[in-house]
């Protein structure tokens, strides 16, 4: 009882500090989010979910202040793209591109009451609603009740260029919630970019609706911010044969949860989740996945890689549950830690529920140090130490950046990285 | 070329000694067979001279065209001249054997203050080579050493050592696991790069491979020392009789 009290106790604290907008097209699904909120409260140590990871940061009533990068480091500069751009989780039209672009509907949640979007008020909320169970996710449920902003986009087709959702944060302890709908309608194909960092702290929830034969490819630089706390969920379904690819880049970071929670409710469709996070003393990161296949014959993935040194966390809690008539579910899930040094952690759980007879799923986890043979080999052929080094911690890295399809997109991560690794060389 | 003095070699875990005093001189442009039996101390001297961790030099040097191996990283060892062919190659998942090379190569040209070669020369020059060891280009896409059968590992490990031109090359025991048609490409290879100014000292088991690769010395290590020195007749009569007359004799 005590538990629950102190979980309500924490939301009640919270709630008091946030302003929900009124009215509009989203009401129903706030009210609905409030409801869901109100019975949940905010994530306590007790939690299954929550054993690695302690809610505390996410749940205080404001942010701990966070170091800002006024000057965001910019990728995929080479890619055309359309940029859209929130400051410390407001728009900042000035810098951002006009969202008119072919065969691509665009609006700002904040504005969307004035537009009639069905799409949105179908989705808004939705698939949030529906990844509560089994799992409570009380920070995304929060997102919903109480999101000012974000981005509301539909794409029927091909879409021309990539859409770069570029955070910015200017204030030291600004507290970022926004909430983005994404439809691919059927045969229609999207690229996101998300990058930087929108707030001291940021609860960002992405809902992403896969119509059948849809493509969504996902790639998130979440920036190298060493203060920033942060909560993120994506929430995906899938019809059939659609495609849906998310890779996750996280540098540094004090607190940091990254949800993906995956519904295959058409056949054969595929979904890819990776990521790779690197962190250096202060530094918690948990990717908590959760797949549910609930059709026949779709494929998922999910690859996460973490380098950890001095004292840094790393966690992952990934699920593949199964249920019965998904026949012939391919599913792979795989963990790894590479901890540079002796006093780094990687707390693993992966889980497998499985009600099909005829699938194949497999998982592994590993946490090791580098390999000296390999090591020495490179050094031996005179590649120096650091170099061997980021050559080796970049191998260990590959399998979760392959996943990224675009190779150029690919590459600027994998530059990203290597700028890490030369920041952080030695003790 | 390289000049190995009393070397005394313990392993650091252990209090065990295996090297205990190691002499042996290696002009330019010779080739050195070291031949003996299991345990003798053969591959621990190809270890400790390119830099491996895990022993102690107790005594001794070792002088690579006056400058002392010893003292140096690993890394600069390379720079400096030396290359090993490792007798078990390591497979590292994840770095492509392209990658590697050209890494490999133009770090050693950045520490002797050469300029990088650019990709363009690189890949030309890297062609030509792996097409004489019969690396095609499958192969060179590859992680390094990833999926290679023996065979590939030790032709991939003289394209290394084609590709950084070495002065002093060891090959550690490259004919095991080799069969004939393998065992003649390595030599091949290997016999393309003598030349008056480079050396190789050839660590071996059996004389088969030096049939191939013809020593000016042979030298029988046991116990940690070079035990007898001569010249090829001397693999033949290891081959013939086996180490047991040569241990007698000595003792």
């Amino acid at each position: 009882m005590a538990q629950l009290q102190a979980k309500q106790d924490a939301l009640t604290a919270r709630l008091a500090g946030l302003t929900a907008p009124k009215g509009g097209f989203s009401h129903d699904a706030r009210q609905a989010a409030f409801a869901r909120l109100a019975q949940m409260g905010l994530p306590g140590r007790r939690d299954e979910y929550w054993r690695y990871t302690d809610p505390a940061m996410l749940n205080a009533v404001a942010p701990l202040e966070a170091d800002t990068l006024r000057v965001e480091v910019p990728i995929f500069e080479g890619k055309d793209k359309l940029r859209l751009v929130f400051e410390d989780g407001v728009f900042d039209a000035a810098a951002s591109d006009d969202m008119a672009m072919a065969g691509i509907e665009i609006s700002l949640l904040s504005q969307a009451d004035a537009q009639d979007l069905h799409w949105a008020k179908a989705l808004y909320g939705t698939l949030e609603a529906a990844g509560q169970t089994p799992v409570a996710r009380p920070f995304a449920s929060l997102n919903t009740a109480v999101a000012h902003e974000g981005l509301l986009i539909r794409v029927t087709g091909k879409a021309p260029r990539p859409i770069h959702i570029s955070y910015r944060q200017k204030s030291s302890t600004s507290d970022a919630i926004l909430h983005h709908c994404i439809k691919v309608e059927a045969g229609a194909d999207l690229t996101v970019l998300e990058t930087g960092i929108s707030g001291a702290r940021s609860n960002v929830v992405m809902e992403a609706d896969i119509a059948a034969g849809g493509k969504l490819h996902h790639i998130r630089p979440q920036g190298r911010s060493h203060g920033k706390q942060l909560v993120t969920h994506i929430f995906a379904r899938l019809a059939a044969e659609s495609l849906f690819k998310s890779f996750t880049l996280s540098m540094n970071g004090r607190m940091t949860r990254n949800e993906a929670v995956i519904e295959f409710t058409g056949d054969d469709a595929q979904a890819h989740v990776a990521g790779a996070a690197v962190g250096d003393g202060a530094f918690h990161h948990d990717d908590t996945v959760f797949i549910t296949h609930d059709a026949l014959r779709c494929e998922s993935r999910q690859v996460f890689k973490k380098v950890l040194k001095n004292g840094a966390v790393g966690v992952f809690q990934g699920k593949i549950l199964v249920k019965a008539g998904a026949q012939k579910t391919d599913g792979y899930q795989i963990s790894q830690a590479l901890m540079l040094d002796d006093d780094s952690q990687f707390l693993a759980k992966p889980e497998l529920e499985i009600y099909a007879d005829d699938v194949v799923c497999s998982h592994g986890s590993t946490s090791g140090a580098i390999d000296e043979a390999a090591l020495f080999y490179l050094r031996s052929r005179g590649v120096p130490m650091r170099t061997a080094q980021s050559l080796l911690v970049l191998a260990f890295l590959a399998e979760a950046i392959a996943e990224i399809e675009d190779q150029d997109l690919a590459e600027d991560i994998r530059a990203r990285m290597e700028d890490w690794l030369s920041r952080h060389q030695g003790k | 070329m390289l000049e190995i003095n009393n070397l005394h070699v313990k392993l650091e875990e252990e209090d065990k000694v295996i090297l205990k005093g190691v002499n042996l001189k290696i002009g330019a442009g010779e080739v050195h067979a070291i031949m003996g039996p299991n345990g003798s101390g053969k591959s621990t001297l190809s270890y400790v001279l390119s830099g491996k961790g895990g022993y102690e030099v107790t005594d001794g040097s070792a002088i690579l065209e006056g400058a002392e191996l010893l003292d140096m990283e690993p890394e600069d060892r390379a720079a400096a001249g030396l290359f090993l062919a490792f007798q078990y190659p390591v497979e590292i998942p994840g770095v492509g054997n392209m990658t590697f090379l050209r890494t490999a190569v133009n770090a050693q040209r950045k520490a002797r203050g050469e300029d990088e070669l650019s990709a363009a020369d690189f890949l030309k020059i890297v062609r030509a080579k792996a097409k004489a060891l019969k690396i095609d280009a499958e192969m060179m896409k590859r992680p390094v050493n990833v999926g290679f059968s023996g065979g590939e590992k030790k032709r991939n490990e003289i394209l290394q050592m084609a590709m950084l031109e070495p002065k002093m090359c060891i090959l550690d025991e490259t004919d095991s696991g080799l069969d004939v048609d393998a065992m003649k490409l390595v030599s091949e290879g290997v016999n393309a790069l003598r030349d008056a100014g480079r050396s190789f000292l050839v660590i071996t088991h059996y004389q088969r491979l030096l049939d191939h690769i013809k020593p000016d010395f042979v030298h029988i290590m046991a116990d940690g020392r070079i035990i007898k020195t001569g010249g090829p007749e001397l693999a033949l009569e290891v081959e013939n009789n086996g180490y047991a007359d040569i241990l007698a004799e000595v003792v």
